[in-house]
């Protein structure tokens, strides 16, 4: 499903940073993908080119046999195919709860109000907050709005969702119910690439945990192999300070 | 990231006027001050305007000067008198009602003339013989004076000014920020042609420069000339235009990055995302600066009667002229910009509160 060949991506400001280096790595289909490591290594920005958020200077990101990076490419088709979720929710706040959902559903997808309308409903039953359709977006939790977005993502019917630290903004009692939803959502089959510093969902939802540091792919193991016997030194220095 | 105006709920619209001064620097955070300290420095404000006021009167009559505030009214509404008189000569053979007025019918060898006049003006009745130029009925009729007149024309240049200015500026605006070279130099080129220099000479070139190209070529084609209130407007229009730019580009950049993120992740082009997602939050803070613009605007205006449009400030120096009372003119010319000005900023506080709201 993504086919990320030797990636490259240099930040010049405020100075050269080299924030990927040759990365390369598959998705399969179905397949959940944990990304973690520490501030500032890259995986933010590994995960904000897959759906050209940021330009990767050079390599080739293959997302459902096409390529991003090629100039022909339609970026707007690859985005409404790829669903994002992000660390500030980024809910629109002048739309109520179920316009938010709606909006590009009839904008991008062109679908007729009651299908858009009905969908959304069906979403927001799915994330288990259908009371508060018509409810605006600083009404809500940080948790309820989380989840707001991640049926916005889903409206689109994406091949492919990515979460970018999705509950690092959150209060600690709000963490479970969004972790919760995106488990769901995992069972179902999706295909998820999750940034995040939970250590729980990683062991207990991904396929795959890459770990990456100054911009490199340090390690791509199972959670069991990660968790247990990690074969890099970076990585078990990694995992005790955080766990 | 949470903008806590948008929540009608939780800060109703007038009362947010006060939370926000409580969020303000200017609450300087000392003790409180007996109520009796507030009352003495509000007693001292008074005074001060009682000295200001009396000093100013006492200055004019040191000059001799009259006030007669009595001769201002008639500037403003005056009773007309109308004569209507005979062009011809003949019989009156008739002298109908119609509605209110009177309708009377002169006839002669020629055949029959009709005039009309309210009831009770007719100075001749029917048999009487009239000649040319003899008044057939005399009456008075209540006219708006010349600084209505010249207060309605101010309104009228600032209004079709401001919606073309807006209009410029909103473009000119996401000109500015867009990534096209093209649009975007014009657009700064233009802000900053317009912002550095001063608007009057901008009147004259409008009029002087422009409106005599513009006017001798329409005339060499047959085609009548554009009167000076319409380069007045394309003076003010393209002034405000520029400063209403930067204002829409202040307010789309303050729209925080995460809102075009995540509405070009959900596959919106550059044009969707604008119209549906940043846009209608930009308007809401653009509103504010705007009303300052659009007031600086009405003030601007008072320069257009140096290219013979006669708005207030024109229609007051008239006066003025006639008069011979400058003092009483010009207090009245500032005070009626100020009703102006104020009742515009209370319309568009009105505008602001019913977006919040939304």
């Amino acid at each position: 499903m993504i086919d990320v060949r030797h990636i490259f991506k240099t930040f010049y400001a405020p100075h050269k940073i080299e924030a990927l280096v040759d990365v390369s790595t598959q998705v399969a289909a179905g397949e959940v993908v944990v990304v973690i490591g520490p501030s500032g290594s890259g995986k933010s920005t590994f995960l904000r080119c897959l759906n050209y958020l940021e330009t990767a200077d050079s390599g080739h990101i293959i997302i459902d046999g096409i390529d991003v990076l090629d100039a022909k490419t339609d970026i707007n088709a690859i985005r409404a195919e790829v669903g994002m979720v992000f660390q500030s929710f980024n809910l629109f706040p002048h739309k109520n709860v179920l316009n938010n959902i709606i909006l590009a559903q009839k904008v991008v997808r062109k679908r007729p109000a009651k299908q858009a309308h009905d969908k959304a409903m069906m979403l927001l039953n799915k994330v288990g907050i259908q009371d508060k359709a018509n409810v605006y977006p600083d009404q809500l939790s940080g948790g309820q709005q989380q989840r707001v977005a991640i049926a916005r993502a889903l409206a689109m019917d994406p091949k492919v969702m990515l979460f970018d630290e999705p509950t690092s903004a959150l209060d600690p009692e709000m963490i479970g119910e969004v972790l919760d939803v995106m488990k769901n959502l995992a069972k179902e089959g999706m295909t998820m690439v999750v940034v995040t510093h939970e250590m729980g969902f990683a062991r207990e939802v991904a396929d795959q945990v890459i770990f990456m540091d100054e911009g490199k792919i340090i390690e791509i193991g199972t959670p069991e192999h990660f968790f247990k016997n990690p074969s890099h030194e970076r990585t078990k220095l990694f995992l005790n300070q955080i766990l | 990231m949470h903008n806590i105006r948008a929540d009608p709920n939780r800060f109703p619209p007038c009362q947010f006027e006060r939370f926000e001064a409580n969020l303000m620097s200017t609450r300087n955070l000392s003790r409180p001050k007996p109520k009796y300290v507030n009352l003495i420095w509000m007693g001292v404000f008074i005074l001060m305007v009682i000295a200001i006021l009396s000093a100013i009167y006492y200055a004019t009559q040191q000059i001799d000067y009259v006030w007669r505030w009595y001769s201002v009214p008639k500037y403003f509404i005056y009773q007309d008198n109308i004569e209507v008189l005979s062009e011809t000569e003949g019989d009156i053979t008739a002298l109908t009602p119609a509605g209110k007025n009177l309708t009377m019918t002169i006839s002669n060898d020629d055949g029959r003339h009709e005039y009309s006049g309210p009831e009770g003006s007719a100075h001749y009745s029917v048999g009487d013989y009239v000649y040319p130029d003899d008044i057939l009925f005399a009456y008075k009729k209540w006219k708006p004076g010349i600084l209505v007149l010249g207060m309605w024309l101010t309104l009228k240049v600032s209004f079709i000014s401001i919606i073309f200015g807006v209009i410029i500026g909103m473009l000119t605006g996401l000109a500015r920020i867009s990534d096209n070279p093209a649009l975007k130099w014009s657009a700064i080129t233009y802000i900053e042609i317009i912002r550095g220099s001063p608007l009057l000479v901008q009147i004259f070139i409008w009029y002087f420069v422009l409106g005599t190209l513009i006017n001798t070529i329409l005339s060499k084609q047959g085609i009548p000339s554009i009167p000076p209130l319409w380069f007045g407007v394309a003076a003010l229009a393209g002034f405000a235009g520029a400063y209403v730019a930067e204002i829409v580009r202040a307010g789309i950049q303050s729209i925080h990055r995460g809102q075009t993120e995540a509405s070009r992740s959900l596959g919106m082009t550059y044009p969707q995302t604008m119209r549906h997602v940043i846009l209608p939050q930009a308007m809401r803070r653009i509103i504010p600066p705007l009303a300052g613009q659009f007031i600086s605007l009405i003030k601007d205006s008072s320069l257009l009667g140096i290219i013979a449009i006669r708005e207030l400030t024109k229609a007051t120096r008239e006066v003025v002229t006639v008069s011979l009372q400058p003092f009483e003119l010009w207090f009245v010319c500032a005070l009626l910009y100020l009703i102006l000005t104020f009742t515009f900023s209370m319309f568009l506080q009105y505008l602001e509160r019913r977006a919040t709201a939304s």
